[in-house]
């Protein structure tokens, strides 16, 4: 290779950096495209299918939209998303924000900060149906929760909605996601300059007010990637609803599960599509307060 | 220093209780996996036992455990180096702007935030409807990197962009081709965060559910199996095979730290001192 030569920015430097740039990420685009672009196209395409009993076949119909737009069941059931979404957002943006800030602000020694961190990510990196599953002895009927209860004389009889409830789905939501929240929480944390912190004291603010007025305000970019991912994993959920709601409940995810356990595929494709497209506009309306790859 | 206020104490607390709310239930199902062979899925012990770690080694348990298992293991070794490799690669290209690299991007976002069950349905429909068999090493395989791989890439992100350039152009002037600076400067500089890309692609893959439901085919991967047997099992060998995978996912995650920890020291003493003064 011939020794480079600093050239000025000419559209040969564009079009070059466009060549290898596009070499590099094909491996990632070809992937992309095949199990991603693709797979969306067709379910939009199967979307307009028919099915019959014992297989489906390709239509231009919409009749599937109709049955979905025409029933109540949809409208409750996309309500009952938005409540999941809502509850388990507040609940994991104020822990994960206590927590992160726990981390950043008054733990002095980096090693605690990263070995405290890294005990809030492991389970990260563990199975979540196996931690959906061990909160059966907690919530169970004579589980761990009831029996305390009985015991201290709280409760006479097992209260009967800990575990196969919204209660419980939410308990789930909130113990397998907040980890979402904190990281990026604590990541925009650390980068806060704390000379800005020291200023805002000397200048007599008060603990309370350099909360609100500095940190706050410098950690939104944190809170808004944390909210993007911890919403947009409680919309396209459907196991967690299922499993821990004893299959009392329903969330969108779980009406398209259940028709594909039909084999109604058309069906299934319709309500994806207008998932994808709800959570698609959330996410759409979310980044327009954070720009993701300054955060980085 | 000067001494701790109250706060700290009062959030100390918090995070403690927070700690405990995410380990609790699992170190739960860790003691109840002990129950003796009378016991129930909750409490009391009915004595300690083996018992139900020994159900999973016997050929009458339910299912196919260790196959899935070995699936499971496999596939989550092919994704993990599949991830580093692509990742790298994509994370060196987006270092120069390229036409179309914002349009990539946002695709790559898409794959993050996209409902699980749709990658599930649309490569089990793309793979149904064109006649190809889903199996766990090729539909699955491919379902799991619209996964892993933006994760990789992120971090890929994150880590090019504290890279400092001047490593590149000093081994540039002393004369290095593309590839030597790339083999000898960048690639070393940027080992220990690969060992966190692997650990991202090998334990996503490995506990992977929803977006393998419909693409892993007649063969099942462990969290497929375990999902099956909460169905229709109802003793502690439950929590027995909960306990030793969750066991086996936390070695991985301890060798990953540990090969971490190593290349981070490892470069520590075998680079030089130029430059420290800017890290």
């Amino acid at each position: 290779m011939c020794p480079s030569h600093p050239a000025p920015e000419s559209p040969n430097v564009l079009k070059n950096n466009t060549f290898v740039g596009w070499l590099m990420a094909l491996p990632i685009m070809a992937v992309l495209m095949f199990f991603l672009v693709l797979p969306i196209i067709m379910i939009v395409i199967v979307s307009f299918w028919q099915a019959t009993e014992f297989s489906i076949v390709p239509a231009f119909v919409w009749e599937n939209y109709e049955f979905l737009f025409g029933s109540n069941v949809t409208y409750r059931v996309f309500l009952n998303t938005f409540k999941y979404a809502a509850i388990t957002w507040a609940f994991t943006l104020g822990i994960g924000f206590t927590v992160a800030y726990f981390l950043a602000f008054h733990v002095r020694s980096l090693t605690w900060q990263i070995v405290l961190f890294l005990l809030c990510t492991i389970p990260f990196w563990t199975s979540n149906i196996i931690r959906m599953i061990s909160w059966i002895p907690f919530l169970g009927r004579n589980g761990i929760a009831n029996s305390t209860l009985i015991s201290w004389g709280v409760i006479d009889a097992p209260l009967e909605w800990l575990l196969f409830s919204d209660f419980a789905v939410i308990l789930a939501f909130v113990h397998l996601y907040t980890l979402f929240m904190v990281v990026p929480i604590f990541n925009t944390m650390m980068r806060i300059d704390k000379s800005l912190i020291e200023a805002a004291r000397d200048a007599g603010a008060s603990g309370a007010q350099i909360l609100w007025n500095v940190i706050i305000p410098l950690t939104k970019p944190g809170i808004m990637i944390g909210t993007i991912f911890v919403v947009t994993l409680v919309m396209g959920d459907f196991i967690t609803v299922r499993f821990m709601s004893g299959s009392q409940s329903a969330n969108v995810g779980r009406l398209i599960s259940n028709d594909i356990a039909l084999l109604a595929y058309p069906s299934a494709s319709a309500t994806a599509v207008v998932l994808l497209l709800t959570v698609l506009i959330v996410i759409g309306i979310l980044l327009r307060f954070v720009d993701i790859r300054k955060e980085l | 220093m000067e001494p701790r206020p109250r706060s700290f104490y009062i959030l100390a607390t918090f995070f403690a209780l927070f700690l405990l709310f995410l380990y609790g239930p699992t170190i739960t199902i860790a003691i109840l996996s002990f129950q003796g062979p009378g016991g129930g899925l909750t409490f009391p012990m009915r004595g300690t036992s083996l018992h139900w770690f020994r159900d999973l080694f016997e050929q009458q348990a339910v299912g196919d455990i260790w196959g899935s298992f070995r699936r499971s293991f496999a596939l989550g070794l092919m994704v993990m180096v599949t991830t580093v490799v692509f990742s790298v690669m994509g994370g060196l290209a987006f270092r120069k702007k390229f036409r179309g690299s914002g349009l990539l991007f946002y695709l790559i976002i898409t794959s993050l935030v996209i409902p699980s069950i749709l990658i599930s349905l649309g490569v089990g429909l793309i793979f149904s409807q064109s006649g190809f068999e889903v199996h766990w090493s090729t539909s699955g395989f491919g379902a799991q990197l619209t996964w892993t791989l933006p994760f990789g890439l992120l971090i890929m992100f994150a880590v090019f962009n504290r890279f400092d350039k001047s490593y590149e152009e000093a081994a540039r002037d002393l004369g290095a081709s593309s590839w030597q600076t790339l083999r000898h400067v960048v690639l070393p500089i940027i080992g220990p965060s690969l060992i966190g890309v692997a650990l991202f692609g090998f334990t996503l893959s490995y506990d992977e559910f929803a977006r393998t439901l419909l693409t892993s085919g007649s063969y099942n991967t462990l969290p497929l199996e375990i999902f099956g047997m909460t169905t229709n099992v109802t003793t502690p060998v439950l929590y027995a095979l909960g306990t030793l995978t969750t066991v086996f996912s936390l070695l991985m995650i301890g060798l990953f730290l540990c090969l971490a920890l190593l290349s981070a020291r490892r470069k520590a003493r075998a680079g030089s001192d130029a430059g420290k003064g800017m890290v």
